[in-house]
């Protein structure tokens, strides 16, 4: 069980009527993961989120203490949290192409026990990213990335290219805090000191942020990028690439020279990069471009990263394993390949013969073919709520929401480590004790003797 | 408790030179004989040499940059044999940037019991922490980069001495850091303003107008006055251009006997014009550090086949990645720090490796003071920590070194003394070099010794075929006085120490703090520093009497 947040631990705590308030609390509904929260506490209910987008309140303010549902369900019923434990660690064992998959909202902590079942069990271990930005992953590893942490862009870019993103509904805050209006050290006058250009196949919410929006052709990311790439080299561009793109020549040729002369500028790239035709290829282009640029100016670039921690989820599988997630331990070491051990393509062939899922829901998102194996084999999953995945489960454990129940460490989009500020108590055990609990489970029945490995529990 | 018996024991620090001693351990320290009872267990150590664990004072194991480093090279994962996992260890992934665990494993097995990380931004604390959680067995700290810090350039740049060592503090205490780092002073934020570098200790960094020499300077007055145990921790400007070996002397000069320890010194150590090949100065530093007790260095041996360059110098990684023309990582820290990874291969044939080879063995093997120049690799800038041994045996055995010289390419080395060089370390001068002096410069009193009330990290050896081999394959790791390590096996997971300081600072400096975390950082304030509980094993380390 969770213990509820201690004097310093949860903030401020001014018992005033039942009401008290958690000052610095983090919010971990999306990759800007804003630190600066104030929650308003009464009774069992957060009623007020200051300083949180839209989406933090409905975060926040959504959370319903549920002492309702069931500590667990087995095949269907409810049953204790032993119980499941104990159920969810046999039919692991038991299995012989087992899948650990999600991670991406819940802690580091939790994200690190994940790890050492997957690799007690030597099985495939991939998280959200391989639905996401793992194209940029892979990116990454061809080309690099020139890159910086957030407060680099709030004090220093005076250009922005947001690219196949739109941040004005998925990330509320980045603009604000971040990206677009926020001043800074070389940045006085905010706003007035940047020039800001959206690139996307619609016009989005997040145009009226730009003073350039480009309205790229669906599919031809990349052809543009590439075109880009050669105006920057001094490569002459076919005034043909406006049929092929849909941006004129001469716009690309006037955004070349300016993103020459800017003094910073970054490329935020999202998953209408990493998830349409061309994919890796979309990635590399844009790390690329922003590389080239390096000639001439200081020009970086980041993926925009969705969830509260899939950044957690890239650091602590890669530093334990070596590689980012699409990973396979059934040899007893990490082998990586995104596409063979990929979790959509490991289901949809109908290789796993059992699963692992935590704080990830892929029965409402995956493709359809995958979703039916994942129905097919008996599945463990740890979410706060009833989910898609949890509904059929064979193993569903109710577990803490990270960030409002339990403590812990995510990193936001840029790497930057942050720690949780619980708000409420919860009577579920958070992810971390569950998975503790069944990678010791995995060991007794594996009759292997209990490591320290992951560290003893703080 | 455990009695170690009839092993040949080399403990320089405290005058033991091979004599067979016995070594008795009670509760993880080394103790007198008389303290074991009858239930002390007994390890025959006939025929074997006993040494003090390793400690390696400057490598790059732990943090934002080094995990960059392992997303970044797939490739070379899977080059280097596996790491299988065992029911005592966990798995992983060798090659330049090894995964934690494998890491941990893999200096233990060398015999290694003490590593820190030479360099992780303060905002990134909380991973390096993290991932040193998930590196077993050796104890552990790191060093917390501040040459280019904005709040200490800006105290600097207008005088302020005393807050400049408050902050400092704070900043220690936040990270949970161990030293102070200084990495091209002053440079890397001129590359982060526009994309330049400093060329010398008097170029200016706006916006306060600060000089690296200043910067070097400031900081090492304030680690002495905070009595800071390790020295300023200090990365040169001008890092592998020909010609710094005069940047490197100036830098070692403006100290003016403030303690100071040069990392990696062999890429400092170049004649020759900017642009051009570059030669060997080792001759001109070699002296000056041999008249300057106030001065140590840690030598950057480079190490011929792949690796990955790594570094907190930022221009310095775009520069090679313009050279070699490899994937390049950048990271800038906003307000603190930069970074830049390039894989880099280091080829024999080639005139300027071949020179900075030499280089690296010239400092080692001319230098008068064993107790100031360490055995590095800068891992894994010059090479992976796991050429140690290989390095320890071109040290120890002229007639290998010989044959080594005549793989290499010849003209280079003619332009050193390399050739000439018959010296032969003793295995107690290697013991100096990777163990006892680099504790002592750590300010360690409990490592890198088996004296009464050292911790009982030991690393027994058995003479084989070759020095190399001994080293590569000690016979037993003891790690406060538990066998861990037997032929090579893990025998059992550990986790071990985190070392770090608290100086006291002013409160007075908060009001200040508030503000400046409030205008430019873009997380709280409240939320920057490391709480505690991200330290399993805290050890804090008692601060000197202030210098």
């Amino acid at each position: 069980m969770t213990e509820p947040a201690r004097p310093g631990e949860g903030g401020t705590l001014e018992a005033t009527g039942g009401v008290r308030v958690v000052e610095h609390a983090t919010c971990t509904f999306c990759g800007c993961v804003c630190d600066d929260i104030d929650l308003t506490v009464e009774g069992n209910r957060i009623t007020k989120a200051k300083n949180a987008c839209v989406l933090g309140k409905a975060w926040f303010l959504e959370h319903q203490l549920d002492d309702t549902r069931p500590e667990a369900m087995v095949g269907g019923q409810p049953a204790t949290t032993a119980a499941a434990i104990e159920e969810a660690a046999r039919l692991l064992v038991a299995a012989r192409y087992p899948i650990v998959y999600g991670l991406s909202d819940t802690t580091a902590e939790a994200q690190r026990v994940a790890v050492e079942i997957a690799d007690r069990l030597g099985a495939c271990l991939d998280t959200t990213t391989s639905v996401c930005h793992g194209p940029s992953g892979i990116a990454f590893q061809a080309v690099g990335e020139p890159t910086c942490t957030l407060g680099e862009i709030k004090n220093r870019a005076d250009m922005v290219i947001f690219w196949g993103g739109n941040p004005a509904e998925s990330h509320p805050r980045h603009f604000t805090k971040y990206s677009v209006t926020p001043k800074g050290m070389y940045i006085p006058r905010g706003r007035k000191d940047r020039y800001v250009v959206l690139v996307d196949v619609r016009r989005t919410p997040s145009a009226r942020a730009a003073d350039l929006f480009l309205q790229v052709k669906p599919g031809k990311d990349f052809e543009l990028l590439w075109a880009l790439r050669g105006l920057v080299k001094g490569v002459s561009i076919d005034d043909g690439i406006e049929a092929e793109t849909g941006i004129p020549l001469a716009t690309l040729e006037a955004l070349v020279e300016r993103m020459k002369r800017v003094r910073f500028g970054v490329f935020l790239f999202g998953m209408g990069l990493s998830m349409t035709r061309g994919k890796h290829y979309n990635a590399a282009a844009i790390l690329a471009l922003a590389r080239d640029l390096n000639h001439f100016t200081r020009f970086l670039a980041k993926p925009m990263r969705g969830h509260g921690n899939v950044t957690g989820a890239d650091n602590v599988v890669s530093w334990s394993t070596g590689y980012p997630f699409g990973i396979n331990l059934g040899r007893g070491y990490p082998r990586f390949n995104p596409g063979e051990f990929t979790t959509v393509d490991v289901l949809a062939r109908g290789e796993a013969d059992a699963a692992l899922i935590i704080s990830a829901d892929p029965a409402a998102n995956f493709p359809q073919v995958a979703i039916e194996h994942l129905k097919r084999i008996p599945t463990v999953v740890l979410d706060p709520v009833l989910s898609a995945t949890a509904r059929i489960a064979r193993v569903a454990i109710t577990t803490a929401t990270y960030g409002i129940n339990t403590a812990g460490t995510v990193y936001r989009m840029d790497d930057v480590p942050i720690r949780l500020r619980p708000a409420l108590p919860s009577r579920y055990p958070s992810d971390e004790e569950v998975l503790r609990a069944i990678a010791r489970r995995i060991q007794e029945l594996r009759e292997a003797p209990v490591a320290a490995t992951a560290g003893a529990a703080r | 408790m455990l009695r170690i018996v009839n092993g040949k024991l080399y403990d320089p620090a405290n005058g033991v030179d091979g004599e067979v001693r016995t070594v008795a351990i009670r509760d993880g320290r080394i103790v007198a004989e008389q303290e074991l009872d009858a239930t002390a267990r007994t390890l025959d150590a006939r025929g074997l040499l006993v040494l003090p664990g390793g400690v390696d004072l400057h490598s790059h194991i732990a943090g934002p940059k080094v995990n960059a480093a392992r997303k970044l090279r797939p490739e070379d994962h899977r080059q280097a044999p596996p790491v299988h996992r065992t029911r005592t260890t966990r798995s992983g992934v060798m090659g330049s940037n090894p995964s934690t665990f494998a890491t941990g494993y893999s200096y233990a097995r060398l015999g290694y019991t003490t590593v820190f990380d030479a360099a992780v931004p303060p905002l990134g604390a909380r991973h390096a922490h993290e991932e040193l959680h998930d590196t077993p067995i050796i104890d552990k700290g790191f060093f917390v980069l501040m040459g280019n810090n904005e709040f200490i350039l800006r105290c600097l740049g207008k005088g302020e001495a005393e807050k400049v060592r408050h902050f400092m503090a704070w900043l220690l205490a936040a990270a949970k850091g161990y030293a102070v780092k200084l990495v091209n002073p002053g440079g890397v934020e001129v590359w982060k303003q526009s994309g330049g570098n400093v060329k010398g200790l008097d170029d200016p960094v706006a916006p306060s107008g600060v000089t690296p020499r200043q910067i070097v300077v400031g900081l090492a007055q304030a680690v002495a006055e905070l009595g800071v145990p390790h020295p300023v921790h200090v990365h040169a400007n001008n890092l592998g251009v020909a010609g710094n070996w005069a940047t490197t002397l100036d830098t070692m000069r403006a100290l003016e006997g403030r303690r100071a320890h040069f990392a990696h010194v062999q890429f400092h150590s170049y004649g020759g014009e900017p642009g051009a090949l570059p030669t060997s100065r080792v001759r001109e530093l070699i002296d000056y550090v041999d008249t300057h007790p106030n001065l140590s260095v840690d030598v950057g041996q480079v190490v011929f086949g792949d690796t990955t360059s790594m570094t907190g110098d930022g221009p310095l990684g775009y520069y090679l990645h313009g050279v070699t023309g490899r994937k390049w990582f950048n990271g800038d820290v906003e307000l603190e720090e930069g970074c830049g990874i390039v894989p880099i291969r280091y080829k024999p044939g080639s005139r300027v490796h071949a020179t900075q080879w030499a280089i690296g063995l010239e400092w080692l093997l001319l230098a008068k003071d064993p107790w100031r120049v360490v055995l590095s690799t800068d891992h894994p800038n010059g090479g992976s920590f796991l050429a140690y041994p290989h390095i320890v045996r071109l040290l120890m055995d002229r007639e290998y070194r010989k044959a080594t010289l005549r793989t290499v390419n010849a003209k280079a080395l003619a332009k050193t003394t390399l050739p000439d060089l018959d010296r032969e370390y003793t295995l107690s001068e290697v013991v100096i070099v990777t163990r006892a002096a680099p504790a002592r410069l750590l300010g360690l009193s409990r490592k890198g010794h088996l004296g009464l009330g050292a911790d009982a990290d030991i690393a027994i050896l058995s003479p084989g075929s070759d020095w190399q081999q001994a080293f590569t394959a000690p016979r037993y790791v003891i790690k406060d006085g538990a066998v861990l390590v037997e032929d090579g096996e893990i025998r059992q997971d550990y986790e071990g120490r985190t070392f770090h300081i608290e100086p006291p600072w002013d409160p007075a400096i908060l009001p200040e703090l508030r503000k400046w975390f409030a205008d430019f950082y873009t997380i709280e304030f409240e939320n920057y520093p490391v709480d505690p509980q991200y330290l399993a094993r805290p050890e804090r380390v008692a601060l000197m009497a202030a210098g």
